[in-house]
């Protein structure tokens, strides 16, 4: 019997390449605008874990459909909602059975100004306010949330005229932080940070005066050989992620 | 150059007379200074004459108010026009100047007849002294007038900017080498033009050139541009004649002498001139011209030598008796300018100091001029 | 034909927008444009390179800048707040300020070529045939520029028309007042109605080869001298 170097590096290779690290893939991911904070944070986990590196593009749902329909090359995609993935999946465009809801949204009522919102639907009723910013109904469902939430109060009428539309909710919160618009729906994520608002003043919008925001997540085709894209699907439902998610504000 | 200070006393002086032009500019350019100080005729074309550079076409274009003297005074035949010690400047359209330019600089955009009309529209009728039809007549435009100026000659347009400058009746007219950018053909059209202007007009005219010959034309009165300074100014004539100045019309001094035409002789192609007030002539090949026309000839001087005695078979034309001025030693030492007088006029003769010291030439000597080439100034 | 009323108030819009602001532009712009074709003065470069910032920077930058400077807390916020006039943002107004900044250097740059290239000499011309600066400006310089005049109102118009990225900033997407067509179109894309969302920028590719069609060729024939 002949050993020789070969036969003695063999194994060691063998072993190498079950930990993961030396063949180390990226992943491509469309990510709803809304998710972009707790997706970074889950991305930087995600590649200290598993050695894979993220590549994320972040933007209104509507948005990116409409690329990945026409051929963009994501391998996941994090839906705003669960509509869009749906969609996907129905046309073909998605793994069939890989989508899971990683996310449920919760809508609030923010102002950049401390003080402003006090914590209930007081200054919705009063409306001391030139303009209310929310989403595009039609482009992102915390949009669609919102004006949900305006018809269960029985506001849609009386404060049609002082709304204004963001294309997405990133553009939303924009209008509000730099003070254009004195308050808006928002993503609780965006302005919650480890379990609790980072500036400004807020109520949290009881989540039964809307259809609950789900947000599903789906493998695309075209990371269906992709390792690192199922390694990230799998880990979006890990207890990691899970205690990232939920300190943003959202629910599982 | 120092401003005489009792000017700041004087707001709107008529020193000087109400037929006199008086200017002093001072205006700093980049690498070039123009500091002049004149004192022009009312009346009469006045050329200003030097190389490129030396700073006419600056001084006109303060003339005209188009460039801002530092320091400056301007007084036309009464008017002042300029007083940086009072802080006086009138503005440019606000001057009752004429100017020509070198390219004529018509509007593109206007008629013949729109150009012309374009300045005498703007002076009130009754300052209109010069009627459309007599500038046309003058400049011989008439059958220009739809045209416009993409389709007119340099030669053509250069009339019609001559016409134009006319029409708004100006107190003086400025040129700024108008023949400069034509070639010999359209500048013998042109001429003669600015001839009748001459003769015709009483305004005082400004001539802007650096071509001897029209300058010996056109002028009563010149000055001499040189780096930005006036080097001379007076009456052409005398002006030309003045020894001490470095040769002004670079190759060589000459004299200007107005003449009679007297004869004509076919056989040999010789036109005889009278000088006026003497019964001195001379001759010089050139075609026939009407008997008594004024003309000016010019006389270099190194086609004139001097003989003490008169020669009597010699091939050169004209022998005049000549009696010595004064002369200058030229700077190369080589050569004497001589200053004769013949009859009422004047000529230079450029000879070796070999020969002037041989000649033993004095003051009012009486000797003969011996003058090899005469031209006349002016198409032939 | 899908276009709904909402559409056909983007594209209603859309013009009045583009109109008002290249005949403000217009106003603007010529003095501008006078003034830097002509002055000597050190200032002459860097004013001349703040006016051509808009060609190079991405409208969303210029209507992220927008939007937080007509904001409450921003230079033209405060000023048209102490004014009386609220904050601009999401309004018509603010749209119309937002297109002029934008547009700028489409209509000031051609009209200052168009003022270089006349050059001094015919305004000296009229000077000395007693034309005042004001005369000499309606009388020599207009009719000279009048090429440059139309590019640059060709262009302005159709730069705003155009317009996106600012809009999207600044705009609210407030049918009526700031929804644009470009928006409209984006909206389409957005909730997935690609049948108008066609439509729309069909009809809008169209009108605009139109109507610079016959700009260009009116501008051609217009050439008088040369």
């Amino acid at each position: 019997m002949r050993f020789g170097i070969f036969h003695t590096l063999c194994p060691l290779f063998a072993a190498l390449a079950f930990t993961g690290n030396v063949l180390a893939e990226q992943v491509q991911v469309a990510v709803a605008a809304n998710f972009t904070a707790p997706l970074q944070a889950i991305a930087s986990e995600f590649e200290k874990d598993t050695g894979h590196s993220v590549i994320a593009a972040f933007g209104a749902t509507g948005q990116l459909y409409a690329q990945i329909r026409n051929g963009a090359p994501f391998e996941v995609f994090l839906s705003a909602d669960e509509r869009t993935a749906a969609k996907l999946e129905r046309e073909g465009l998605g793994v069939s059975g890989s989508r899971f809801t990683y996310a449920v949204g919760r809508l609030v009522l923010w102002s950049a100004q401390a003080g402003y919102v006090d914590g209930s639907d007081a200054v919705l009723k009063a409306s001391p306010f030139r303009h209310l910013a929310m989403a595009n109904p039609q482009a992102a469902p915390y949009g669609l949330a919102a004006s949900q939430v305006l018809e269960a109060l029985g506001l849609s009428e009386t404060l049609k005229d002082k709304l204004v539309e963001g294309q997405s909710i990133t553009q939303t919160h924009q209008f509000i932080a730099t003070g254009n618009a004195e308050l808006g729906f928002v993503a609780l994520s965006q302005v919650y940070k480890e379990g609790q608002l980072s500036s400004g003043s807020s109520w949290r919008v009881p989540a039964e005066l809307h259809t609950p925001i789900k947000q599903d997540a789906l493998i695309l085709k075209k990371g269906l050989h992709n390792p690192a894209a199922l390694a990230f699907s799998e880990y979006l439902k890990g207890g990691k992620a899970t205690t990232i998610i939920q300190s943003y504000g959202y629910q599982r | 150059m120092i401003w005489p200070l009792q000017r700041r006393n004087a707001p709107t002086p008529t020193l000087g007379g109400a037929g006199a032009i008086q200017a002093r500019f001072k205006v700093e350019h980049a690498g070039f200074t123009l500091d002049v100080d004149l004192n022009l005729p009312g009346r009469g074309v006045s050329a200003l004459f030097g190389h490129s550079g030396s700073g006419k076409t600056s001084c006109l274009r303060c003339f005209a108010g188009l460039d801002r003297p530092s320091e400056g005074y301007l007084q036309v035949n009464g008017e002042v026009w300029q007083d940086s010690a009072q802080g006086l400047f009138v503005p440019a359209h606000k001057r009752a100047v004429g100017y020509v330019f070198q390219g004529a600089n018509l509007f593109a955009h206007l008629s013949v007849r729109r150009n012309l009309e374009y300045g005498l529209k703007r002076i009130p009728a009754a300052q209109r002294r010069i009627a459309l039809e007599q500038a046309v007549a003058l400049l011989g435009i008439g059958h220009l007038l739809q045209r416009l100026p993409g389709k007119l000659s340099g030669g053509e347009q250069q009339r019609v900017g001559i016409a134009r400058a006319l029409l708004t009746s100006p107190r003086m007219l400025l040129l700024d080498e108008p023949l400069a950018a034509l070639d010999l053909k359209r500048k013998q059209e042109v001429l003669p033009y600015l001839e009748r202007l001459h003769s015709e007009l009483q305004m005082p005219i400004i001539y802007v050139s650096h071509a001897p010959d029209e300058v010996a034309r056109l002028a009563d009165h010149l000055v001499l541009l040189e780096d930005g300074k006036v080097s001379a100014s007076g009456p052409l004539k005398e002006t030309l004649l003045r020894a001490d100045l470095p040769f002004i019309f670079e190759d060589d001094a000459e004299a200007v002498v107005d003449a009679q035409v007297m004869a004509h002789d076919p056989a040999y192609g010789l036109l005889a001139v009278q000088l006026p007030g003497s019964d001195i002539s001379l001759q010089l090949p050139h075609g026939p011209l009407p008997q008594g026309q004024s003309v000016r000839v010019k006389i270099k001087a190194r086609d004139v030598s001097l003989s003490l005695q008169q020669a009597q078979h010699s091939s050169v034309l004209n022998l005049l008796p000549a009696r010595v001025v004064d002369w200058i030693n030229v700077v190369e030492q080589a050569h004497v300018l001589v200053r004769v007088q013949v009859g009422r006029e004047q000529l230079m003769a450029r000879i070796t100091r070999y020969s002037f010291d041989r000649l033993n030439i004095q003051r009012e000597q009486s000797l003969w001029a011996q003058v090899k080439s005469v031209s006349l100034l002016g198409a032939s | 034909m899908p276009l709904t009323e909402a559409d056909f108030a983007a594209v209603l819009l859309t013009l009045e927008l583009a109109a008002l602001t290249t005949v403000l532009l217009l106003l603007i712009g010529t003095p501008m444009a006078w003034w830097l074709a002509r002055t000597d003065s050190r200032w002459k470069q860097p004013i001349g390179a703040i006016v051509a910032l808009p060609l190079v920077l991405p409208p969303t930058v210029i209507g992220f800048y927008l939007l937080v400077s007509m904001g409450p807390h921003g230079v033209i916020g405060q000023l048209t707040q102490s004014l009386g006039l609220g904050t601009l943002t999401f309004t018509f107004t603010g749209l119309l300020i937002g297109s002029v900044f934008y547009s700028l250097p489409f209509v000031v740059q051609p009209l200052q070529n168009a003022f270089e290239a006349i050059g001094r000499a015919p305004l000296e011309a009229a000077a000395t045939l007693r034309a005042g600066p004001w005369d000499a400006f309606f009388t020599v310089v207009l009719p000279l520029a009048k090429p440059g005049f139309v590019t640059a109102a060709i262009l302005g118009f159709a730069h705003t028309v155009g317009e996106f990225g600012v809009v999207l900033m600044i705009g609210g997407n407030i049918p009526g007042k700031t929804q644009v067509a470009s928006v409209q179109i984006y909206n389409h894309v957005e909730s997935m109605n690609y049948a108008q969302a066609h439509w729309l920028a069909g009809g809008m590719v169209l009108f605009s080869f139109i109507v610079l069609l016959a700009l260009y060729s009116g501008r051609s024939s217009q050439r008088v001298w040369r």
